[in-house]
Parts: structure tokens; C-alpha cells; sequence
């Protein structure tokens, strides 16, 4: 079984801090990591691909320090990996993007299934997956946490809903995003972390998978930033002080409004 | 301090400190409330390849090593057993005895031998362990009672070792029996017997203070029939290989020290800032600084001692009785006294189950025992002295 | 194309650093420096720089051949379950209409399904001017492929100029696929949507960096502008029985509404508990609950509530409640009126997915657990004695 997972580098962003006199973002000393919902989405590959046999091939669209969270891909288990990366990208909204690995997808060749995570812990838009389905023209599952069976023609997932499961039969070649319930990632092994040190990352650029211009970057996205600025802080209220009984009572009392009992 | 740690070495500790916060110490309370050995994290730990790297290649490991060299790869296992240990001195333990009781097949294992048992236990597939100990014969080990009697192409057990780290997990053990009581030391061999032999039965789990997590029990043997096969190199040199494994595997027991008291620091100094009394933290409080200072200064010779002391066995040196034996005196002291150290500062937290401090403390003592008592390690050091300077 | 420092009127205070979001930009000889690696064109910078020593260049972006003008009508995808239309439909209907106004244009409600009865009629009295309604069997459930050619036939056919969905996770499914197949501009999880009284564009704005920062964004060239909005961001006006409004029925081919994905089975997991994304009021266990066995306490303080459960990773992972009740940043989101968090310590992957909740209220043993910092009103104390005293004092009243 032949399968894609395409991840993305965030920065570590349950450690970006505001600085609290100027209410701006603290990033240095943020490390990147690999967006945590991918783990999922590389580990499941891994695991298809130990039942199965075949190729994980993970691909990444960034700037050249996202070379290091493919190689912590091919750490887990990976088997190729491919940095798509030049600087007409630069700027892209989540069609530009979702286009852009499309097409490098189509370059890249042969696939079975595509697998994503559900969505990047910093643009957390869950947009790219289901835009990479419709640039390819295939069927798409989202929120996936179980694949049930799988061939390479076929295959019977749990999809995730606000009040349970749905099960879902869809045919291959097919994307799936995938929730954290789907498995457990894997630590790397040393073996694994020593071959991702050596291993060669393919770079592919705006003239590599033969895209148009026009349809990437800040160019090719039809949404754009006007305006960032960061969100007054919530602070914190008050301490109820008093034993159980006087906690209770107040507390009551004060949320009276909120649940109109 | 930088300890100019290789690549690999680098890749190690890293990979040892996520598997300690992100395996083990979810589950170290849990293990050690409930007295559990965790075969779950024995396979995350194995599945990272740690049990790998003491291991030449062609045995299906990960090590290179030259070639009159045996022994390899301490130093790498005294980096993983630190991280681990950090995080559960028990699960530490349960990886560094495994790697005790393989050293008697590296050191004296034939080709066959290392061919048949070394894969399995470079996977994690299985576990080693090392039976010295009996109720006789602790630091006494001349005493040993087990005896090992030649019957054609067999040898037969019979005795009882305990206190033995691994004992009902481990598959595969490497014994120290008496095969001739005429000879008094020279009459002690090295075997290795594998778990379901019959006439092998493990008795009582024992209760331990500390080091929970890890399996200790003894090892009884009712004329327990093995291949003569199993010897490890000629009968006599039971003590020797012995003598050769401790040399070698006593860095692994100060690294696991080391961790211990690693590991009690970090929580120490993190609460220390936290906790206010007196309208300040108490880690302004000189008193508190000066013990933190000493702790933390203790912990780093300790670290130099043990990496010193591996290197030199990895680079080939075997006469390293002395300095082994330094290594393990002093960062099990210095764990012992670091982790007192940690319960005080915790205060009467300190002394509370739901509070991590009075763990390390339990788990330090064990470190002043085992793998010879620190009054032997005395002995040993001071010997090796009076040879030296004999010698001279 | 693109960003530049006047390197003669930079005087390297550092302003621009500290505002990336992106850590682009370093100073080097006492200048601003920009590592086009990281940056990503997004401005920020050069709004902070007080000496205007930033400019950027921003290209004129690819317009798709369309005539803008073409477009009127603020709609709003009308999702349902079951044939019930969602809640969030109604507040997204309350917001269309401030926007139609603003825009002078009509507010639209799109409807597929199948016997979808009252739900038509309540889109109208909730806001909507037109319901386009689409009823087929091979609607009655949602399914990405059907609904993604339909939406996309009906936005051609009537080129509405803005499209606003819930962002649940058919909304989500759905719209990001509709807004590449139409070749527009889509903007996930927006907590403010106005209209820019000049250009008269909508102005989306949503969270970033789970929260850490708000971006504006806008989609000038491409139509519909489309956006999905949670559950509970926006109010929705008080139903009018007597509103009026035209009901457009659509027919469509079966090669329309095929699908090459086979629903086999819907399984309801919350039973008797009411859904995270619904609840007004969540009671949230976290390790402080010491286990699945304790968590019967919240249910119940929940049940007289009439709150939904939920829970923060730990004790999800250890296997306490399932994870369908999990809020935070590998889990939900959610923005109760009220969240009362139980021995839950405040670590911010949770916080992310709880911190826009109106009040919140935390009980903890711990003084110094994060929760407490951006509690509303906090309870330092055993929850094992706490819970059950507020569950009998609600009870009671």
C-alpha cells in the first residue's frame, strides 16, 4: 500500500507565551515541532504499512527548517520524505496551499491513500486535507478515528460526529483526516532516528511540480491578512474563600444569573 | 557541564528523556503503589533499540566494537539509565540488570552461545538477569552453596539465589553455582540457564521499600538439568567472569544513582520556587540555597566520575576494578544523601505519598547495597591502592 | 513582490520582533532583519513599526474572471440532523441579517435533506428572506460528496456574495471542499464578521496560534466570501411566527447526488448526556478525578445543571470517559455560558479549548494550578466535597 501523509511544522504553540507588557507574542525560544494532529496521521501510515507492506512517503510544504520534522517523520518510520519549498509559496491561504501539495502529489506519483491530520495547531482551520481531495478529484472521510478494514480498493472508517460515530465505506484511492483517538504515535527508535539523520529529503520547487504562478503563494490566495493583533487576556476573577458550605453558597449565588435557577 | 557526548550519545539521552516523561512517568506512582512490574514499558524502552546498544552488531545490536574489545556501549547505557531513572529508579533498574546479566555472555560467551541468547535480548524481546545472591552468601559470596554437579553432557542445579533484580520476568539467567568445594573460589562456575527449564521455579515476589516497579525474587533450583552447553567458558572462572561483569556494570548502577538523585533535584528546585513561607520563597532563603548548591555540585562529580570511569571501559581498558568501584560509593552516597536532601526541603510535603520526593529517597537506598555494598566497594578501592603502590 | 526595511529609518528598537508571529525577523548591526523563510507576508510588522520603516509590497493577487458585481446575498448553509436544523443555523441567520442590512441585500438559508417539514418554515422565522430548499433520500444524511455538488450547482445558479456555515464537522468537511471546488476564499472559526463599510466586503476575524493571536482576514477578488462560524459565537434573534419569506425548490440529477461513499451506520455515543458543542453549561473532570469511578460525581451535578461532561486529555488517555468528551486543543472547543472545571489543572493545550467560555469556574486542591489565573471565580478545595455539596444546593433550589 502506497501512502502520502502530509504534515506541516508549527511552533510549539502551548508554549508561545504573550509578553504581558506588551501584549505581543513571545516566540523566541519556541522550538518547532511536528503539528501534534500529523503524529497521528504519520503513526497510522506506519501501521498500515507494517500490516500491509509498501511505502510511507511523507511531504511537508515550508521553508527549509521544515526539513527536520520530515526527518523526525522517517525517525518513526517513514520511508521517503519530500520538502516542497520555494519562495513563490510564501504567503499562501489554504487553497494556494491545499493546491500547491496537490500538484506535488501528482508529481510524486502513485498513491493508495492520503493521509492528514485533522487540522494545524496554529492556522487550526482544517481546511488543506478536504482541498487537497477536490484538486485531486478524490473522495475524502474527514475526522477519521478508526479505520476498520482497509484493501487497496476499498475502505470502512469510523467518522467522529459531535454526538458519536458514523461508519463509512469509501473507495481507494481516498484522503482521510484523522483524530487523536485513531492511535497512539510511536517514540522513534534509535535505528529510525540515526537513518532519518542520513536520509536524503527530496526538495521539489514551484518549477518541480510545474504550477502556475498565479495559483500560489500570496498570489494564488484568494484570502489575505489585513490585520493581526492579539486578543485582551483573560484574567482571572476571584479566590471564594469560606469552608465547603460558604463556597457553595456563594458560588451559587454568583452563577444565579448564568443558569437562571 | 558539556560531556562532549557523540552523536549517537546525544540521540540516546534525548530519546531516554521522552520515554521518561512521556512512558514512565505517567505510570512510576501507580507501579510503585501497587508493587507492579510494567511489561509495557520494558517494550517502549526495547522498542526504542536501548537494549540494542550494548550489543555488537552481528549479534543484533548496535554496537561497533574493536576487535579484542568484549565489552562496549557503558557509557551509552549509563545515559539511558540516568534519563530513565529520573523519572522511576524501578524501571531503570529493570533495564540495567538486564544489561548486567548479558555482560557474562559477552565477556565469556562463545560464539554459540552469544548467536543463541544475544538477538533476543538486543530485541527486549526477553530479559536478562544476574543470580549471585543467596541467604548465605551477600557480601560473602566465597559462601555460595548452589552447586552445579557434571552428569554426562548435563549439569545439575541445585540451591536457591534471591534478591534477585528481574527474577520471574527475565528468560534468560546467567548463574553463579559451585562445581567443585575443594577448590574454594576457583571451584565456582558460570551458567546460563534459561526460564521454564524444569526443575527452575522462582519463589516469593519480594516487598520491597523501594525500587517497586522492578520484579525481585528468588531463584530455586531442584536438580535442575542444563546442557553442558551452558557453561560460560571453564569451570572455575565463575568468579572471575563475575568479578569482570561488576567492573563493568557497576558505572550502570551509579548512572541509575545518578538519576535518582537527578531527578530529586529537579522536583526540589521546582518546588523550592514555588513554595512561600515567611512572606518569600524559600529558595531565597540561604540555608535552602547552600543545600541546593551542595546537591547539584555532588550530582555533577558524580556525573563526571561515572562518565570518566565508562569511557575508559569503552575504550577498551579492563583494569578498572578501582575506579568502578569509586564510581558506584559515590554517586549511590551521593544519592542517598541528595534525596534526604529533597524530602527535607519538601518539608512536611516531603514525607507525603501524594508528593514524588519520598519515592526517590525509598528508591536510593537500594543503591548503597546492591551490586556490593558500598563497605565493599571500601574494600575494593582500598586493595586496589595498596596493589598499586606494592607495585610501584 | 514583497517586504522590505528602510534600513535608514530603522533604529533597531526591536517593536517589529516582538510582534511577528512568526519570528521572522531578527536584528543584525543594530538593523531589522527579515528571514523571507519565515515570513509570511502578513503584516503585522509593518502596522507595529512606529517609524513606517517597514513596507510591503503586497502583490496584486490573482483575480478569478468574475464580475463581483454579480454577486448579492448573504446565505447561510442551513445544516440539519436527523431533519432538525442545527441550532447554530439560527444564530448564523441572526448574523446574516446584520450583514444583508449593512450590504442592502437579502439573507438566503440553503436546506438539503429529506421530509425536512417545520425546519423550512423556522428558517424564515429565525431570519431568513429565501429558503432554498433541496429534498432527495439520498439527502436525508449528510455526506461529503452529494452535498458538495449540490452546494456548489446552487451557488453558481444564484451567486450569492457571502456563504456562512457552522463550523461543526460537516460544516467544516463540507464548505472547505465547496470553497476550492468554486475557487473563493473560505475562513474557518470566525468570531467576528462585519462588513467594511467602504470596500463592502466582510471582514472575518478568527483566532490563530490556538488562540494567542486574532487575524483579520478578507477574500476582496473571489466570490461567494465564505465563512464558518462555531456554535454559540453569535445570538440568534427570538423566533417570529409571523415573518415571511419565499421557499425556492431545487431538483437535481441523480449523477448530482451520487456519491461514491456509502454511509453504513450512524452510532450515538452520548446518550442520555447533552452534546459538548450544544451545552450551555459544561462540568469538566481532569486528573484530579483520580478515576473513571468519580466521574459519576460530575454527572450528576451535570444532570441538575442539565450540562454536558467533559474532560481534559488525562483523563481521556487514562481511559476515564471517552474522548468525544474531550475539550481542548486535541480535542473541542467549546464556549459555554458557563464551564466548571473539577481537578483540572489549567494546562493551556486544555485552556485553548475552553478559554472564551463566559464564566468559568474552577475547583482544585492545588493554589497554584494555572486554571486559577483565568477562573472567573475559583474554589481552592477538595472537589470530592465540593461537587456534591453544589449538586444538593442545586437541587435544592
Amino acid at each position: 500500500m502506497n501512502i502520502i501523509v502530509c504534515i506541516k511544522q508549527v511552533p510549539e504553540t502551548t508554549k508561545v507565551k504573550i509578553n504581558p507588557e506588551t501584549n505581543t507574542l513571545i516566540r523566541e525560544g519556541v522550538k518547532s515541532i511536528i503539528n501534534p494532529f500529523d503524529m497521528y496521521a504519520i503513526e497510522e501510515a506506519i501501521r498500515l504499512k507494517e500490516r500491509f507492506g509498501g511505502k510511507v512517503t511523507v511531504i511537508s510544504m515550508g521553508p527549509p527548517q521544515a526539513e527536520s520534522a520530515l526527518r523526525e517523520a522517517i525517525s518513526m518510520g517513514a520511508d521517503e520524505a519530500v520538502l516542497i519549498c520555494d519562495r513563490a509559496f510564501a504567503g499562501s491561504d489554504t487553497w494556494a496551499t491545499s493546491f500547491t501539495l496537490a500538484s506535488a502529489i501528482k508529481k510524486i506519483g502513485d498513491y493508495n491513500l492520503i493521509i492528514c491530520g485533522k487540522q494545524a495547531s496554529d492556522g487550526d482551520t482544517a481546511q488543506v486535507g478536504p482541498g487537497i481531495s477536490v484538486h485531486l478529484d478524490i473522495p475524502q472521510v474527514t475526522y477519521v478515528k478508526k479505520i476498520e478494514e482497509i484493501t487497496d480498493k476499498k475502505a470502512r472508517v469510523e467518522r467522529m460526529t459531535e454526538e458519536g460515530y458514523e461508519v463509512i465505506e469509501a473507495p481507494l484511492p481516498l484522503l482521510i483526516s484523522v483524530v487523536k483517538e485513531i492511535n497512539e504515535p510511536r517514540i522513534p527508535s534509535l535505528r529510525g532516528m540515526m537513518k532519518a539523520k542520513k536520509a536524503e529529503i527530496k526538495s521539489l520547487g514551484a518549477k518541480d511540480i510545474a504550477v502556475d504562478s498565479e495559483q500560489v503563494g500570496l498570489k494564488g490566495s484568494p484570502t489575505q491578512v489585513v490585520k493581526i493583533f492579539t486578543p485582551v487576556p483573560r484574567k482571572g476573577g476571584q479566590i471564594l474563600q469560606g469552608d465547603t458550605a460558604d463556597v457553595v453558597n456563594k458560588l451559587a449565588d454568583l452563577l444565579k444569573p448564568e443558569i437562571g435557577a | 557541564m558539556d560531556y562532549f557526548l557523540n552523536e549517537e550519545q546525544m540521540m540516546i539521552k534525548e530519546l531516554c528523556h521522552r520515554i521518561a516523561e512521556e512512558k514512565v512517568r505517567p505510570v512510576t506512582a501507580e507501579l510503585d503503589e501497587k508493587d507492579e512490574f510494567s511489561w509495557d514499558v520494558i517494550k517502549a524502552i526495547a522498542q526504542a533499540d536501548l537494549f540494542a546498544i550494548f550489543i555488537p552488531q552481528e549479534y543484533g545490536g548496535t554496537l561497533s566494537l574493536a576487535p579484542n574489545q568484549k565489552i562496549g556501549g557503558v557509557l551509552d547505557v549509563c545515559i539511558a539509565t540516568e534519563e530513565i531513572s529520573r523519572a522511576c529508579g524501578g524501571i531503570a533498574v529493570s533495564y540495567a540488570a538486564s544489561v548486567l546479566g548479558s555482560f557474562p555472555i559477552l565477556i565469556q560467551g562463545t560464539e554459540e552461545q552469544k548467536k543463541k541468547y544475544l538477538p533476543d535480548l538486543a530485541s527486549g524481546k526477553k530479559l536478562a538477569a544476574f543470580g549471585l545472591t543467596e541467604p548465605e552468601a551477600g557480601s560473602d559470596v566465597s559462601a555460595i552453596k548452589t552447586s552445579a554437579t557434571r552428569d554426562g553432557d548435563y549439569y545439575i542445579l541445585n540451591g536457591t539465589k534471591h534478591f534477585i533484580t528481574n527474577g520471574g520476568e527475565a528468560e534468560i539467567y546467567t548463574i553463579i553455582a559451585m562445581t567443585d568445594k575443594n577448590k574454594g573460589p576457583r571451584g565456582v562456575s558460570a551458567f546460563i540457564v534459561e526460564k521454564g527449564t524444569p526443575g527452575f521455579a522462582f519463589g516469593k515476589k519480594e516487598n520491597k521499600m523501594g525500587i517497586r516497579a522492578s520484579a525481585t525474587r528468588e531463584l530455586i533450583f531442584t536438580d535442575c538439568k542444563i546442557p553442558k552447553e551452558n557453561l560460560l567458558g571453564k569451570e572455575g572462572m565463575g568468579f572471575i567472569v563475575t568479578m569482570r561483569t561488576f567492573d563493568m556494570s557497576r558505572p550502570g548502577v551509579a548512572a541509575q544513582a545518578l538519576g535518582l538523585a537527578q531527578g530529586a533535584l529537579d522536583i526540589t528546585l521546582q518546588y523550592a520556587k514555588q513554595r512561600h513561607q515567611f512572606g518569600r520563597s524559600i529558595s531565597s532563603f540561604q540555608g535552602i540555597q547552600w543545600m541546593l548548591a551542595d546537591m547539584a555540585t555532588q550530582i555533577e562529580a558524580a556525573r563526571a566520575l561515572i562518565y570518566a570511569t565508562a569511557r575508559m571501559i569503552d575504550s577498551g581498558i579492563t583494569n578498572v576494578a578501582k575506579e568502578s568501584a569509586m564510581t558506584k560509593l559515590f554517586a549511590s552516597d551521593t544519592a542517598m544523601r541528595v534525596t534526604t536532601d529533597c524530602v527535607q526541603i519538601f518539608g512536611g510535603y516531603g514525607y507525603m505519598k501524594d508528593y514524588p520526593a519520598e519515592k526517590y529517597m525509598r528508591d536510593a537506598k537500594i543503591t548503597q547495597i546492591y551490586e556490593g555494598t558500598n563497605q565493599i566497594q571500601r574494600n575494593i578501592i582500598a586493595l586496589q591502592m595498596i596493589k598499586e603502590m606494592a607495585n610501584k | 513582490m514583497t517586504i522590505k526595511i528602510i534600513t535608514e529609518k530603522c533604529t533597531g528598537c526591536s517593536l517589529c520582533i516582538k510582534t511577528c508571529p512568526f519570528g521572522a525577523i531578527s536584528i543584525i548591526d543594530k538593523k531589522a532583519v527579515i528571514d523571507s523563510n519565515n515570513c509570511n507576508l502578513c503584516g503585522a510588522c509593518v502596522d507595529a513599526c512606529k517609524l513606517k520603516a517597514i513596507i510591503l509590497d503586497k502583490p496584486k493577487a490573482r483575480t478569478a474572471k468574475i464580475n463581483l458585481e454579480d454577486y448579492k446575498g448573504v446565505w447561510v448553509f442551513a445544516e440539519q440532523k436527523k431533519s432538525k436544523v442545527q441550532p447554530v443555523v439560527f444564530e448564523l441567520l441572526a448574523k446574516a441579517r446584520e450583514l444583508a442590512k449593512k450590504l442592502n441585500t437579502e439573507v438566503g438559508a440553503v436546506l438539503l435533506g429529506n421530509d425536512l417539514g417545520d425546519g423550512i418554515q423556522d428558517l424564515i422565522s429565525y431570519g431568513a428572506d429565501k429558503v432554498y430548499v433541496v429534498q432527495d433520500q439520498k439527502l436525508a444524511n449528510f455526506q461529503d460528496q452529494p452535498y458538495t455538488k449540490v452546494l456548489v450547482e446552487l451557488v453558481n445558479k444564484y451567486k450569492p456574495q457571502i456563504v456562512l456555515a457552522g463550523a461543526t464537522s460537516i460544516g467544516r468537511s463540507l464548505v472547505s471542499r465547496v470553497a476550492v471546488k468554486i475557487n473563493t476564499g473560505l475562513t474557518a472559526d470566525c468570531t467576528g464578521l462585519d462588513i467594511d463599510e467602504e470596500k463592502k466586503i466582510l471582514l472575518q476575524t478568527r483566532p490563530a496560534f490556538g488562540g494567542n493571536i486574532m487575524a483579520t482576514i478578507i477574500t476582496p477578488n473571489h466570490r461567494p466570501q465564505m465563512a464558518t462560524v462555531r456554535h454559540k459565537v453569535f445570538t440568534a434573534t427570538p423566533y417570529d411566527k409571523q415573518r415571511k419569506g419565499q421557499i425556492i425548490s431545487e431538483k437535481f440529477n441523480d449523477e448530482i447526488l451520487s456519491t461514491q461513499v456509502k454511509l453504513l451506520d450512524i452510532v450515538e455515543e452520548l446518550e442520555s448526556t447533552v452534546n459538548l458543542s450544544e451545552a450551555d453549561i459544561i462540568v469538566s473532570g481532569g486528573r484530579g478525578m483520580k478515576g473513571p469511578e468519580n466521574f459519576p460525581l460530575l454527572e450528576e451535578l451535570a444532570k441538575v445543571l442539565n450540562a454536558a461532561v467533559g474532560a481534559s486529555r488525562p483523563a481521556v488517555d487514562a481511559n476515564w470517559i471517552p474522548y468525544s468528551h474531550q475539550v481542548g486543543q486535541t480535542g473541542r472547543t467549546v464556549c459555554p455560558k458557563v464551564y466548571i472545571a473539577c481537578g483540572i489543572s489549567g494546562q493551556i493545550q486544555h485552556l485553548v479549548g475552553m478559554q472564551s467560555s463566559d464564566v468559568i469556574v474552577a475547583i482544585n486542591k492545588d493554589p497554584s494550578a494555572p486554571i486559577f489565573k483565568i477562573a472567573t471565580y475559583g474554589i481552592v478545595g477538595d472537589l470530592f466535597e465540593i461537587v456534591p455539596a453544589l449538586t444538593k444546593k442545586f437541587k435544592n433550589k
